[in-house]
């Protein structure tokens, strides 16, 4: 269910400081100095339990509250969905859950489930599915029941699945009317190609052309032991929740292994791209192109660029571009990482339409000018600062330590990797830094993404070099797929 | 079956009536409130977790106490928050402030001639706003090569989520941090608010004016809720956008935004509360140390017009490039009404999850929307304010079929009882989602610290969910009958007017 709008009212109706010395005087100073060493700090570590079918576990206690969470992370996410059917991932992850199971109905489930404060809730992302609960600790029994049910004998009833399609169709119809949804679809669209599973989007054909089939055969496909990993935090104990969970799990036999996508990466030419929206008045300005992994042995140098550069109050662009030139409310940007394939590499600015060009200007030498003007000792020290004196906000609470930990499984990080990570902070060096910004960082290779007014900006973005008009009229829905008259633009 | 459900019932009120007690009591043992003399109310609640805080301070005054003709003010004065003290982000204040002090002057001679009726003399102008941009750059030098001086020490000693937020009814700001800061922290939030420093204003006003063009005019739903805000009120100043008008944005100045401080950020308008791995003992003295600094100011008049009864339906339709969405607005009274839980109660059912009544009438059973939901708040809950409700026609269906259909649906609640096992369910997810907020110190603190700045007592918090209990059949009947009625209301409507021109003026990327 969607409760974006509630979200938007509040963040529309509130306004915020942020997207984001030589002179300090003792008293600041005097205090800087004095601070005592943290507290030696040692989070609880969940513990790992593997069964024999390869379904991994993880139980972190937590008896603060008393509530049980659990979330099942299974191989397998949109990006591995034919292009014909895309948005089948997003069918499956809403009708896993509203389609019910064999024995109830979704509709039974929702009572069920409301009836005691509790959630179990499905979803699909890019590379895996995910299916979790949430309950006050009573009602751990009656609520686990139905997440097993869910996870073994999903019905997905076809009533619910005409429902997904028509949400499906109409965030289809919606997705231009608001720009920053239009730069960030189209920006990704740059950075991996346009039929990459990491851009494409769902169109009304291809979601008309998801079948109750398509869903149970990729439940069959995927939702295996030896595919899934499953973390449980809250106030239970480890030894009695272990039984339990290999009292419900431990039978079930191992299934095929999920192999790895096969995913083709074609960035667009460098170049200008440009989407003319007649109905706003600023310029959403991307500037795009493929980052890399957290494998990557530069990934702690790109961390501490990414902070001196287009992250926080304290960034470059945030003092260059918004603070001294006053051109935009949001700007930033940097090398992006993702787990397992290249994350993008973007720079952000919205000004206003007449300050387009300008403020393309504006990133153009913050960029081209990092050879000149490399990332200072100063500038990285205090991104080290930042990184280090925070780290400990990456592990204060048991749930955080329980969703690295699954990370790390999921993705075959070590489980270490957190501790790594400190250290690979801690040595960077101005050499490394100035290495990563001349190694990923090439303006002549990004694709420049601008959407807006055209006919209200200072100088034509021709002015800059050749210019591709994008196309983003949503192709339409086939013959009497919706009623008359609809699903225009 | 029917006895097996009441008896889960029943076993479920029992648990949650013992679980909400036992975890008022730890809250009692673990919080300590203290008033300054200077009127600053401290709140600490103790949760040793981890070696880390939060904070939140709030300030009782919002985009409703901004000056006539001087709307975004409130929000404005927000974002000078970050911009230093008289001894952080300068390299001499003393020179500084007479630098600043130009400007002002320089300012109000250009807006003078800038703003004349008539008689405007266009070369004078030229040249006032020439001297006046001169003097920002000369101010500039000193502040400069400091740049956002204030964040950079918060975020190089290791803040996280640093920001802050205005709304209509109250400015808050807020970050953590590890335990160990706890006195650098308690020296930069009183310094803030002691020495604060309008400097670099006029191109921060850009940066907020950009900021208005992302969150309004470049939004559809910002469109539409600024207008429709604008119709719902037309005596109080709920109606005024937080963000401010353009052409309030393009006029105020930076000595409007310090006297705009000066009245309104009074350590008596004040409740800073902290969470976290923290011992009260030890912890208060340090933040009471810097805090009463401040000094003592008269609590500021904050009384406002009353929005007079609405006596006829008011409609605002937006004729937009984008799909259509239908919202309307209920005048109810403000949180302090007796009746604020049924309100709460008539959210719950209408909204929350796919039980509500919205969800399976509107998205399950007629189709013909893929989100429909009610909830009080719009635009603030300090004031009187508007109950609404909204809905995303499905394509092919219009806006005037989705509002009937929310229509039939207030009609089963003026006219039917809701039933026994929906009260229970109301009453169940308000106690579990009491306890889902209490487990963390950012959202404990923001939690406690409202509730302190609005009832005078954080227990509030805990209080509010037991009236939620107290709640009757009758009272949402009676509560429906008196809000729900076509004379209260204000209708808001986005509809398609049809595609955006095609992109023949665009065929170089555009600009002249």
């Amino acid at each position: 269910m969607k409760r974006a709008l509630l979200c938007l009212f509040s963040l529309l109706l509130m306004a915020t400081a942020n997207v984001q010395l030589h002179a300090q005087q003792s008293s600041l100073d005097q205090i800087e100095k004095s601070i005592p060493p943290l507290p030696a700090f040692h989070p609880q570590q969940p513990k790992r339990i593997e069964l024999p079918n390869g379904m991994v576990i993880f139980l972190q206690e937590d008896h603060e509250l008393p509530l049980i969470d659990g979330i099942a992370r299974i191989r397998g996410g949109s990006r591995r969905v034919p292009a014909a059917k895309e948005g089948l991932a997003d069918i499956y992850g809403e009708v896993w859950r509203t389609g019910g199971t064999k024995t109830r109905t979704g509709d039974q489930l929702d009572d069920y489930l409301e009836q005691r404060a509790a959630k179990v809730e499905t979803g699909a992302g890019i590379d895996s599915t995910t299916i979790s609960w949430s309950c006050l600790k009573d009602n751990f029994e009656d609520v686990f029941q139905v997440f097993e049910d869910l996870l073994r004998t999903p019905e997905f009833r076809a009533d619910k699945i005409v429902i997904a399609q028509k949400e499906l169709y109409d965030s289809i119809s919606r997705r231009n009317d608001d720009p920053g949804q239009i730069a960030g679809r189209e920006a990704a669209k740059l950075a991996y190609g346009d039929n990459s599973p990491y851009a494409r989007v769902a169109e009304y054909s291809t979601v008309a052309a998801v079948t109750r089939d398509d869903l149970t055969a990729w439940h069959r496909t995927y939702v295996q032991p030896n595919n899934i990993i499953l973390g449980v935090v809250g106030d239970f104990d480890s030894a009695k929740m272990e039984a339990r969970l290999r009292q419900a799990f431990g039978s079930w036999a191992k299934g095929p292994t999920a192999k790895a996508p096969d995913v083709k990466l074609d960035p667009a030419k460098p170049g200008y791209y440009v989407v003319d929206k007649t109905d706003v008045n600023q310029s959403n300005i991307q500037m795009v192109a493929l980052g890399t992994t957290r494998r990557d042995p530069n990934y702690y140098a790109i961390s501490v660029f990414n902070e001196a550069f287009g992250g926080g109050f304290s960034s470059r662009l945030f003092s260059d571009i918004r603070t001294t030139k006053g051109l935009a409310y949001a700007v930033g940007g940097g090398i992006g990482t993702s787990w397992d394939h290249p994350g993008m590499l973007r720079m952000i600015v919205m000004t206003k339409s007449k300050s387009t060009v300008e403020s393309i200007n504006a990133l153009d030498d913050e960029l081209t000018g990092l050879a000149k003007r490399p990332i200072t000792d100063d500038e990285i020290q205090r991104a080290k600062d930042s990184i280090l004196n925070s780290f400990i906000f990456r592990f204060d609470s048991p749930a955080k330590v329980l969703r690295e930990k699954m990370a790390y499984e999921f993705y075959g990080y070590p489980l270490d990797f957190l501790e790594k990570y400190q250290k690979g902070i801690e040595s960077v060096t101005k050499e490394d830094v100035a290495r990563v910004a001349a190694k990923y960082i090439h303006r002549d290779q990004m694709a420049v993404l601008v959407v807006g007014h055209t006919s209200e900006f200072d100088k034509p973005i021709s002015s800059l070099g050749p210019v591709k008009n994008l196309d983003i009229a949503i192709p339409p829905p086939p013959k009497g797929l919706l009623p008359e008259g609809t699903g225009q633009q | 079956m029917k006895s097996r459900k009441l008896a889960t019932i029943l076993f479920c009120f029992v648990f949650y009536s013992l679980a909400l007690s036992q975890d008022l009591t730890s809250f009692e043992k673990r919080t300590t409130v203290k008033t300054l003399p200077n009127g600053l109310t401290v709140i600490i609640c103790e949760r040793p977790e981890a070696p880390v805080f939060s904070f939140y301070t709030h300030v009782d005054a919002g985009s409703v106490q901004d000056p006539m003709g001087k709307t975004g003010l409130a929000h404005m004065f927000e974002h000078m928050a970050f911009k230093g003290t008289d001894t952080i982000g300068t390299r001499d204040y003393k020179d500084e402030k007479v630098a600043l002090d130009k400007v002002e002057t320089a300012y109000a001679a250009y807006i003078a001639e800038r703003d004349k009726p008539v008689g405007r003399d266009e070369q004078k102008f030229k040249q006032l706003e020439q001297a006046w941009k001169d003097d920002i750059a000369a101010a500039d030098k000193y502040s400069a090569p400091y740049n956002n001086e204030f964040g950079k020490i918060v975020e190089s000693e290791g803040g996280e989520g640093m920001n802050a937020y205005t709304n209509l009814d109250e400015t808050a700001y807020h970050y953590s941090f590890p335990v160990n800061r706890l006195e650098l922290w308690a020296y930069l939030e009183s310094e803030r608010f002691l020495h604060p420093v309008m400097r670099q204003f006029y191109k921060e006003r850009n940066v907020v004016i950009e900021e208005r063009r992302m969150r309004t005019d470049s939004n559809p739903i910002g469109r539409l809720l600024e207008q429709f805000t604008e119709e719902a009120f037309a005596a109080h100043p709920y109606h005024r956008p937080t963000i401010g008008w353009m052409s309030d944005l393009n006029s105020f100045s930076a000595t409007d935004a310090q006297n705009f401080f000066d009245k309104y950020y009074v350590p008596s308008n004040m409740v800073v509360t902290v969470v976290g791995d923290l011992k009260a003992s030890d912890a208060m003295p340090i933040i009471e140390k810097y805090f009463s600094r401040i000094p003592a100011r008269p609590k500021p008049d904050e009384r406002t017009t009353t929005e007079p009864p609405q006596n006829s339906e008011r409609r605002v339709v937006l004729q937009e490039q984008s799909q259509p969405l239908y919202l309307e607005g209920y005048h109810r009274p403000d949180y302090r009404s007796p009746d604020d839980q049924v309100y709460d109660a008539i959210a719950d059912l209408m909204s929350d999850g796919r039980t509500s009544r919205l969800y399976r009438a509107l998205v399950r059973d007629k189709q013909i929307a893929s989100d429909s939901a009610g909830f009080s708040g719009l635009p603030g809950n300090k004031y009187p304010h508007l109950f609404a409700f909204y809905a995303f026609p499905l394509p092919g269906h219009t806006t005037k079929e989705v509002a009937d259909a929310i229509h039939v649906e207030i009609d089963r609640l003026k006219k039917e009882d809701i039933t026994d096992a929906e009260l229970t369910m109301i009453k169940t997810r308000a106690k579990a989602n009491l306890i889902r907020s209490l487990g963390s110190n950012a959202g404990l603190a923001s939690e406690l610290g409202l509730f302190q700045a609005r009832y005078g007592d954080w227990r509030e918090l805990f209080r509010s969910v037991d009236r939620i209990e107290k709640v009757t059949k009758a009272d949402i009947r009676r509560v429906a009958n008196e809000t729900f009625v076509p004379e209260n209301r204000t209708v808001g409507i986005i509809e398609f007017s049809g595609p955006p021109p095609r992109a023949a003026a665009a065929a170089q990327g555009g600009g002249r």
